[in-house]
């Protein structure tokens, strides 16, 4: 049996395809018996959609780091 | 060029610096300290990683080329620094640059427009040519077609997500954009900042929840 704490991280490791198969049904396992847990990933899923669907975009570290040479050689 | 050095550079860059630690270091001081402070303490340090991510977004929606979008920011923080000293004060500072970005993007289509030797603007309301001539009227959007209305929303929605990551912690915010947004993977996410894999799982786990917090609060709420 697993603990809460573990189900949230493999929980969130299934949001970007890292959990294992083991890790999953285990999961599965806890959601079974544990409310606030089937909750969580509930809505923790929903997110993952959402953040998909919003077509995120960013800038590199790199880029941002580039950024800020230019700026100040030029202030 | 002396004429044009905005006015926060007086205090000193070292100061500068210092500001931007205390200020960085804890968010909610950040806060009361850009209304509290006047035109001359500005600070352009900090711009681009607090609203570089968001104007990106804003950008890429309107010109849809990374490369593109990306100079446009850039001249917007140049543009900023130069009229820095216009800065009243009265707007917070990313409406302000966003208000910029907004000028640089319609300066950008002119731009585009005139280099092809365009005189006018003209529209190409269909790409197939077997569809020239056709009327108009008849590609008049279906309105049970909720397509643009979509993307709109996205638009809106990509927005409220970059605002809420700019509340997170740095580091916090830092390493979710990169899992999330650019998809790097944990191995070399930790390596570049020099973390262990449950390190990174636990600020994963905390800037998640936290969005998901701010998300429900800001966007789902109105």
């Amino acid at each position: 049996m697993i603990s809460c704490e573990k189900a949230a991280l493999i929980c969130n490791k299934a949001q970007y395809r890292e959990a294992s198969f083991m890790e999953k049904m285990k999961l599965r396992f806890h959601l079974f018996i544990c409310k606030t847990c089937s909750k969580f990933t509930k809505q923790n899923t929903e997110f993952t959609s959402i953040c998909d669907k919003a077509n995120l975009q960013s800038l590199s570290e790199q880029q941002k780091e580039e950024m800020k040479k230019q700026l100040h050689s030029e202030s | 060029m002396a004429a044009s050095i905005p006015e926060y550079r007086e205090i000193g860059f070292s100061q500068q610096i210092k500001n931007l630690k205390v200020i960085t270091s804890n968010s909610t001081t950040f806060e009361t300290e850009t209304k509290t402070m006047a035109a001359h303490t500005l600070n352009p340090d900090s711009w681009v990683d607090a609203y570089a991510d968001y104007l990106f977004n804003y950008a890429i929606g309107r010109v849809s080329d990374g490369e593109v979008a990306k100079d446009l920011v850039q001249e917007t923080f140049f543009a900023g620094l130069k009229s820095a000293k216009n800065f009243k004060g009265e707007a917070a500072e990313r409406t302000w640059l966003i208000a910029i970005l907004k000028r640089k993007v319609i300066d950008h289509y002119r731009k585009s427009n005139s280099k092809k030797g365009k005189a006018e603007v003209r529209m190409s309301y269909s790409t197939s040519s077997d569809a020239e001539g056709d009327w108009l009227e008849e590609r008049v959007a279906d309105p049970s077609s909720l397509l643009e209305n979509d993307a709109v929303e996205n638009e809106e929605l990509g927005l409220a997500i970059q605002d809420c990551i700019g509340k997170l912690p740095r580091k916090q915010g830092k390493v979710f954009t990169m899992k999330t947004i650019q998809g790097i993977s944990t191995e070399d996410i930790c390596k570049e900042l020099d973390i262990n894999p449950s390190n990174l799982w636990v600020m994963i786990h905390r800037a998640r929840t936290a969005l998901m917090g701010c998300l429900n609060q800001n966007w789902f709420s109105t």
